[in-house]
């Protein structure tokens, strides 16, 4: 279940949604990023060491010496960012200590992936096409983001589709988003090279990037499933299989 | 208030050269502040036995009250309402973009009417409410260098805990706080490393702004006391160069920021093993051009975007199948974990695509900030 140490994957937690809309398999994989944009004061980007969640499976590589690389940059208080200019709409509570006061709300970037138990990644499909435009009006190839609130985004909820996928054998799969948010960006890799889908389907081979509204940052894990609790129905899966 | 004064003199004045027949415009006026501090200072000058220099570095401010001045303002009010509308965040409706905006709104005569030039002598006195003394921001530069992969460059503190001890910003700050005695400070750099990075080499350029110093002179001598001092208290940083400079020098370590090179090295990770003659070939490719998309890691708080960068050299060092360290010079802005790792394929070219495997950062230096500010002090 776990890859190897690709990169950006360690700092993500992965979160699961099986069986989406009651098709069988049609797993899907979010990751959601440990670093989070905080907000009730001032402009402070406070970056996690990953404290309150599980620490994703490294697989570390046969060197002695070897780090556990700390999701970078601290600029923490006040100090190291007088001179950028505050967040219009929010309250600002800015004591000399540089704490900012008030409710703390959180964005975490999210990638959406497709799970290894997908039917497109299963031995023997062939991607015969990709297609961003999901109805007459809406293709997520037009979304356009500005500005650090990302504002223009297609907004979506967990049962938005994001692209559909059909395969040779005359199969067609929707890819839904699983989350709630702003759509940051769709992978346009895959259009032009699908089968990075299928060879790297946790990396290279993302569907879309997700910015979950600030106030709902917290619940929006609520409807997914943890890894452990994946690796469950998993099981589940096989054993009624047999 | 100055403004409606200096309207009425503006006015009287054109009146009496039109009747002179002299050609003039607004720039020829003396303004009516300058004036002032023409009348004033040697007046105070006398008074307080001392020199009166306008760019002090020392500031007394003294407010003043004068309710028949305030009336001024009402006057401009109820002639021109539509240009003082109350807005938060505003103290007083009478800022000086509002008051300019009315003053160029009312008619000449209208305006002569209530404010004649020479103006009348006031009938009371103001009073003095405050006194405040300041000293003038002092800058102290230098440049550091980082050998901890456990310090962030500011304090990391989450709902008033800490999550990670001291910083870079602290450890420097301490010593000049305590000697310059100020009220605060401001701390600046020429960019910034990760928590994780050692910054070696000559360092990185940095500036600290001590906010109302009660000390302000310091020997060449002093100074490097002082920096001997920051050295000895700690070996997570190490400062060299330490100098006090001018304001507007701060901005040449700016321009550094965005304009000058950097060189790194990287210890890199491969999925697959590789061989010397593997990734030999890196050596050889210059100005390398990179198509950088905002990295997911910070995408949460700054705007999507594509970046492009330049890589002008790099050399590598073969250490095993799976390991190499990369020595790498780059355009100032580069995302260097990014190049290596791909962050998803959104980094373009990287080095997992350079080498046809998967590629991941373990360790990152940053070799050298080319910024050629502050001056080298000699030892």
């Amino acid at each position: 279940m776990a890859a190897g140490p690709g990169g950006a994957e360690r700092y993500f937690t992965r979160w699961y949604k099986p069986d989406v809309k009651g098709r069988p398999c049609e797993d899907f994989c979010v990751l959601q990023h440990s670093n989070r944009r905080v907000a009730g004061g001032c402009r402070l980007d406070i970056q996690l060491l990953g404290v309150n969640q599980p620490v994703p499976d490294v697989e570390s590589p046969s060197i002695p010496y070897l780090p556990l690389l700390q999701p970078i940059r601290a600029s923490g208080a006040f100090l190291g960012l007088q001179s950028q200019r505050q967040e219009q709409n929010l309250t600002t509570d800015y004591t000399k200590t540089g704490r900012a006061s008030g409710s703390w709300v959180e964005a975490r970037i999210c990638v959406i992936t497709l799970a290894e138990a997908h039917p497109l990644l299963q031995s023997g499909k062939t991607i015969k096409n990709i297609n961003y435009q999901i109805s007459a009006n809406c293709s997520r190839l037009q979304n356009k983001v500005s500005g650090k609130s990302k504002r223009g985004a297609q907004f979506l909820t967990e049962l938005a589709p994001l692209c559909r996928i059909s395969s040779s054998d005359g199969e067609e799969y929707t890819i839904y988003s699983c989350i709630r948010g702003r759509l940051i960006e769709v992978n346009e890799n895959i259009l032009s090279n699908p089968a990075l889908l299928q060879e790297k389907p946790s990396t290279e081979g993302y569907i879309a990037v997700v910015l979950p509204k600030f106030e709902e940052s917290k619940s929006i894990t609520q409807g997914l499933l943890t890894q452990k609790e994946y690796e469950e129905v998993l099981m589940k899966r096989r054993s009624s299989a047999s | 208030m100055a403004g409606d004064l200096q309207r009425a003199a503006w006015l009287g004045v054109k009146q009496q050269m039109r009747n002179l027949g002299l050609p003039f415009t607004k720039d020829d006026i003396v303004q009516v502040k300058e004036a002032y501090k023409w009348i004033i200072h040697p007046q105070l000058s006398e008074e307080l036995g001392v020199p009166a220099d306008g760019k002090s570095l020392f500031e007394v401010s003294v407010v003043f009250a004068h309710p028949e001045t305030d009336e001024e303002c009402h006057f401009l009010a109820t002639a021109c309402p539509d240009c003082f509308k109350p807005a938060k965040n505003k103290q007083s409706v009478f800022t000086r973009m509002a008051v300019i905006k009315a003053l160029e709104k009312i008619k000449e005569e209208d305006f002569l009417k209530h404010f004649p030039c020479p103006p009348s002598s006031p009938k009371n006195l103001c009073d003095a409410l405050e006194i405040e003394c300041n000293n003038g921001a002092v800058f102290v530069a230098g440049r550091y260098n980082k050998y901890s992969r456990n310090l962030p460059q500011t304090p990391w503190i989450i709902d008033g805990e800490r999550k990670l001890e001291s910083s870079v910003e602290e450890l420097i700050s301490e010593h000049l706080m305590a000697e310059f005695k100020a009220d605060s400070f401001n701390f600046s750099s020429s960019g910034r490393e990760d928590v994780d990075v050692r910054t070696l080499g000559n360092g990185r350029p940095f500036a600290m702004e001590l906010v109302n110093p009660r000390r302000i002179h310091f020997t060449a001598e002093e100074m490097k006391r002082l920096q001997q001092a920051i050295n000895d208290s700690s070996d997570k940083i190490q400062v060299r160069d330490l100098q006090l400079v001018t304001r507007e020098a701060i901005g040449r370590m700016k321009e550094g920021e965005e304009e000058k090179t950097k060189t790194y090295s990287a210890l890199i990770w491969t999925d697959k093993a590789i061989q010397r003659e593997d990734i030999a070939f890196l050596d050889d490719i210059k100005e390398l051009k990179l198509d950088q998309k905002t990295p997911l890691r910070v995408l949460h708080r700054r705007p999507l975007a594509v970046r492009c960068r330049l890589i002008h050299t790099m050399k590598s060092e073969y250490i095993d199948e799976h390991h190499f360290r990369l020595h790498l010079k780059t355009q100032a802005g580069t995302y260097i974990k990014e190049f290596v790792h791909g962050d998803f394929g959104r980094t373009k070219p990287n080095i997992g695509s350079l080498l046809n495997r998967t590629a991941d950062i373990l360790e990152l230096d940053v070799e050298s900030v080319d910024v050629d500010w502050p001056p080298t002090l000699a030892d």
